[in-house]
């Protein structure tokens, strides 16, 4: 019940990871206040809500914190149960939406990061290389977990189409930034029209941010990006 | 041919297999909670050091490690997408916390024990032992088990509780690398975290963690031959 519940998101506009708590809040119809993080430094609210990682988002539910946006993301999904369900149903596919999401997190959007945080052309090319051989494998992934319809989660959004869907701001903006075609219609044809749909859904309309503000991020964060030595092996 | 053909059968049967390595303690996870539910499954041993099965290679294509479930012939990946496959398919007797906040918490805690805890650990044993990268890791892991024990609170006898769940089935499959996490690092468990020691023993004392458990000592042995493969010394 909306109104009874206190519900914040503590995030930043840029942020992938913020909107995935959003969008699932949106798709449950549940009302809640984006506390705007400021960062710089850390606010007191962030560290005592998530001193493990003191990172955004995280979810405050009537007082008590919820940290890590694909862990907030199955919390809201099992609190607001009654209304639109976020994970399917069938255990199977729960683990291939899982699975999907999983490998987004670990390994396909590092390898996005990658195109921007690199400080060669040789660099570069690799994540390039790397990012797009990963949304070839997302495309098959679209097909099997969508049967036909609009989304990943079939005719409504669900739990892969927020952890995918979360960084297509990104890949414009780095689309933008570096010249190149990240959903290519010819290439990852599914992929294309679903990101259209995506950006488009009522949920996710509003949290989505315009691609010149991440755009202006990212040439600010290029100076740090820069600076940052290699971890030690 | 007679890969399609075993798969076949297996899939009349409704047959479990998990795809196994004596020493992943990924796998050991999915046969504590296996064990835990009373499910009956066939355990087949990967030779990751020398090559892959094709029955792994063709179940898990993306990431090509082990563990992988097979129930009713289709593949489940990754150990955390398994323990909540299993927690779904035979909910009793549960795994994962009955409600939403104590789940997410768990949750939390399963991705931290993977990505600090274990992600340290193994920068323990793959540096050089004389210098920084040696002692920046022994560093990091020491702290990431304090924050994790941490979460053992009030004399619980478990982590989630009076029950042996979830998290217990996550974390204790980790602690048989921990031996050689000592010698290598120059430190002891028991020493810097004598409540996560304690935990240790408990779960250790438990018939389905023993059997599923590596023995410390031929984990240590196989450390040291894997640091003559990548030649680090």
């Amino acid at each position: 019940m909306a109104g009874a519940e206190d519900v914040r998101v503590l995030g930043v506009l840029a942020s992938p990871f913020a909107m995935r708590p959003r969008i699932a809040l949106n798709l449950k119809k549940v009302e809640y206040e984006f506390v705007v993080e400021t960062m710089n430094p850390k606010s007191e609210l962030l560290l005592k809500s998530n001193p493990v990682y003191k990172k955004i988002p995280v979810l405050i539910h009537n007082g008590n914190p919820v940290c890590e946006s694909l862990v907030i993301v199955q919390y809201i999904d099992e609190v607001w149960s009654s209304s639109q369900p976020i994970l399917p149903a069938d255990p199977y596919d729960r683990a291939v939406a899982r699975f999907w999401a999983a490998y987004i997190d670990d390994k396909w959007f590092p390898s996005l990061m990658g195109i921007a945080k690199a400080q060669t052309d040789a660099d570069r090319a690799s994540s390039t290389e790397q990012m797009l051989a990963g949304l070839q494998l997302l495309e098959e992934a679209f097909a099997t977990c969508s049967k036909g319809k609009p989304f990943f989660g079939g005719d409504a959004l669900g739990y892969l189409d927020i952890a995918l869907g979360c960084y297509l701001g990104w890949v414009r903006a780095i689309g933008q930034m570096y010249a190149i075609q990240v959903l290519d219609g010819a290439k990852t044809p599914q992929l294309a029209a679903w990101a259209e749909r995506f950006c488009a859904d009522e949920a996710v309309k509003e949290v989505m941010p315009e691609t010149e503000t991440l755009v202006e991020f990212a040439k600010m964060m290029a100076a740090r990006w820069k600076a940052a030595p290699a971890p030690a092996k | 041919m007679q890969l399609r053909a075993e798969r076949g059968r297996e899939m009349e049967k409704d047959e479990v297999i998990l795809l196994d390595f004596w020493a992943s303690p990924f796998a050991a996870r999915v046969k504590i909670a296996l064990a835990e539910k009373g499910v009956e499954y066939k355990a087949r041993e990967e030779d990751l050091l020398e090559s892959k099965s094709p029955l792994l290679l063709q179940s898990n294509p993306v990431h090509k490690k082990v563990p992988v479930l097979l129930h009713k012939g289709k593949p489940v990946c990754e150990s955390l997408v398994i323990l909540d496959y299993i927690d779904d398919v035979w909910p009793s007797p549960p795994l994962l916390p009955q409600y939403p906040r104590a789940r997410a918490t768990a949750r939390f805690w399963a991705h931290f024990a993977d990505t600090k805890l274990f992600e340290a650990g193994t920068r323990v044993w793959k540096s050089k032992p004389v210098g920084e990268a040696r002692r920046q890791a022994a560093g990091d892991f020491i702290e990431a088990l304090k924050l994790l024990e941490g979460a053992l609170v009030d004399d619980k006898e478990y982590f989630g509780g009076e029950r042996f769940g979830y998290l217990d089935a996550v974390v204790a499959p980790l602690t048989s690398w921990f031996h050689a996490y000592e010698l290598c690092g120059g430190f002891k468990v028991a020493d810097e975290c004598p409540v996560f020691d304690a935990w240790a023993k408990r779960c250790a004392a438990r018939e389905n963690v023993a059997a599923a458990l590596p023995d410390p000592d031929q984990v240590y042995e196989l450390v040291w031959m894997m640091r003559r493969m990548y030649d680090i010394e």
